[in-house]
């Protein structure tokens, strides 16, 4: 029972690290694009990456199922190329990604937009070049972006369900988080061990959250 | 020499414009385009630095093509020598006044130059705090040694001080002039002030709809070729009081207020808020030092 417990903490935690250390490259160049884009397709991307806000999740759970399913197109290029997704912890983090995004997109989005034309084009006109002045000039300025981000991303992906049970069934060790543990849990009306999880996950969200909280403002604070 | 002959579409609040700039400027000069908001000086400055892209035409900085429409050469701003100082100073927040000048160096030469650059803004004391934690002044002479950490073939400033108090703005151009006297750089400046205008600039390019309707030294332009006063002074009209038969106006010149009589046809020319030119002739103006504690 307890190594059930502590795999399934640990796979919890290890889905939401890959999970927002993807999103984090995707979501960089992402946003970079949705501030600085002229074309028309900005709304439609925008969209798109805002959609898991308000989709219900087994929307897209449904929808990844089917592209996962061998009977699919995708799923039979994948299937020939020895790829299996659903049911797989790769499908899990797949799923993830795409339901995490706007809580990632959106806090580097908005840090983004606020730093001056003029800090791009002085790095510019002092010979840096677009990589080295995202590096070394923007990224340090929206650090706070970043770290909103990173923590809204990693936080959702812990409290993630709907998609999960949709597309990951509950295989432990394999697809088994903790959310849709405590689910299980209490279905076979074992509440000391759902609420070991939900004791768990309450507590681990909570100190992160107030961690980050904390550094963010001593952070802020030291640039006025 | 810096040769520049750049055609561009302007959208300004009057609608589209079709603006031409032709431009020689020499080594060494110190150049102001003056104008009003919207004639297109500061996107004549971007151009040259390659923020933006003329629509054609060719830009020649001794005797290297920044820009030819016809050959199809555009340099991007990294490749082209340039130090653009920015209105609101664009320094990098997150680094300290000397990682900020650091920043631009490519080489040991020049980073031994931004110490020299430091000692020569004085500002030395203050290299390891942020940009936060300086005023404005101070930002924007850091801005200023940073533009000129790379040996810019030209130093293009963008009206870099329109947005500091009238104290801080004379010791600003007092800095700018020594700088330019002691490093000799070719110097393209943005202004609306007269004043600054009159005393920095070598010549003076009055920018109109987009294009340059003149080029001669600024107090040519302003006094319009025909004064020769002794004393010549430009101050901003504060008040006009009449008290026939004459007229009693209050000028601002630099930063002390000026009264002086004139006639009542004189002053009905004068508008508040304008600038106008005092000349005396005829007497001897006494000079004297101050005595600055």
């Amino acid at each position: 029972m307890e190594t059930e417990f502590i795999e399934t903490m640990i796979l919890t935690f290890e889905l939401a690290s890959i999970t927002t250390l993807i999103l984090l490259f995707i979501s960089i160049p992402l946003a970079a694009f949705l501030v600085f884009t002229k074309t028309r397709f900005k709304s439609i991307v925008e969209t798109i990456v805002s959609m898991p806000l308000v989709l219900p999740p087994s929307v897209l759970g449904f929808y990844l199922l089917l592209a996962f399913s061998p009977a699919s197109f995708i799923g039979e290029f994948l299937t020939s190329h020895g790829i299996r997704l659903a049911f797989s912890f790769e499908g899990l983090v797949i799923g993830s990604v795409l339901f995490s995004l706007p809580f990632m997109v959106h806090p580097i989005q908005s840090a983004l937009s606020q730093v001056p034309r003029s800090i791009f084009e002085a790095a510019y006109t002092l010979g840096k070049s677009k990589l080295t002045t995202l590096v070394r000039v923007i990224l340090p300025m929206i650090r706070h972006g970043l770290i909103s981000g990173i923590v809204l991303a990693f936080a959702h992906t812990v409290g993630e369900f709907g998609v999960i049970l949709m597309i990951g069934g509950n295989i432990p060790d394999e697809t088994r988080v903790a959310s849709i543990a405590i689910y299980d849990e209490v279905e076979s009306l074992n509440y000391a061990m759902a609420h070991q999880y939900a004791l768990t996950l309450f507590i681990v969200t909570f100190s992160i959250l107030l961690l980050v909280y904390t550094l963010n403002k001593k952070s802020l604070e030291g640039l006025k | 020499m810096i040769i520049i002959n750049v055609t561009k579409q302007l959208s300004t609040a009057e609608g589209i414009l079709q603006a031409h700039f032709e431009l020689t400027i020499n080594d060494g000069e110190f150049l102001t385009l003056f104008g009003p908001s919207g004639a297109g000086k500061t996107t004549l400055m971007r151009l040259v630095a390659g923020l933006e892209t003329p629509d054609g035409g060719r830009i020649e900085v001794d005797g290297k093509v920044w820009f030819d429409s016809k050959l199809k050469i555009n340099l991007p701003p990294q490749k082209r020598s340039v130090g653009f100082v920015f209105q609101d100073y664009a320094l990098f927040p997150t680094m300290s006044v000397r990682q900020n000048l650091l920043f631009a160096a490519q080489n040991d030469e020049q980073r031994t130059y931004v110490d020299t650059l430091l000692e020569m803004i004085e500002l030395t004391p203050l290299a390891d705090r942020l940009p936060a934690t300086l005023s404005g002044g101070q930002k924007q002479r850091i801005a200023l040694a940073r533009a000129l950490v790379r040996h810019p073939k030209i130093l293009l400033l963008d009206e870099p001080l329109s947005a500091l108090d009238p104290a801080m703005r004379q010791k600003l151009q007092d800095e700018l002039m020594m700088i330019h006297d002691r490093l000799g750089v070719t110097t393209l400046l943005v202004s609306h002030d007269i004043a600054e205008t009159v005393k920095l600039s070598d010549r003076l390019a009055a920018i109109e709809s987009g294009h340059i309707k003149d080029i001669c030294p600024p107090m040519e332009f302003f006094t319009s070729h025909t004064f020769s006063g002794k004393l010549q002074l430009i101050g901003e009209v504060l008040k006009i009081e009449e008290e026939s038969p004459i007229v009693i106006v209050t000028l601002l010149v630099g930063s002390s207020v000026v009264k002086t009589i004139i006639g009542r046809s004189e002053g009905e020319k004068l508008r508040i808020g304008e600038h106008a030119l005092i000349s005396v002739k005829a007497f001897n103006p006494i000079v004297i030092p101050l005595n600055e504690q």
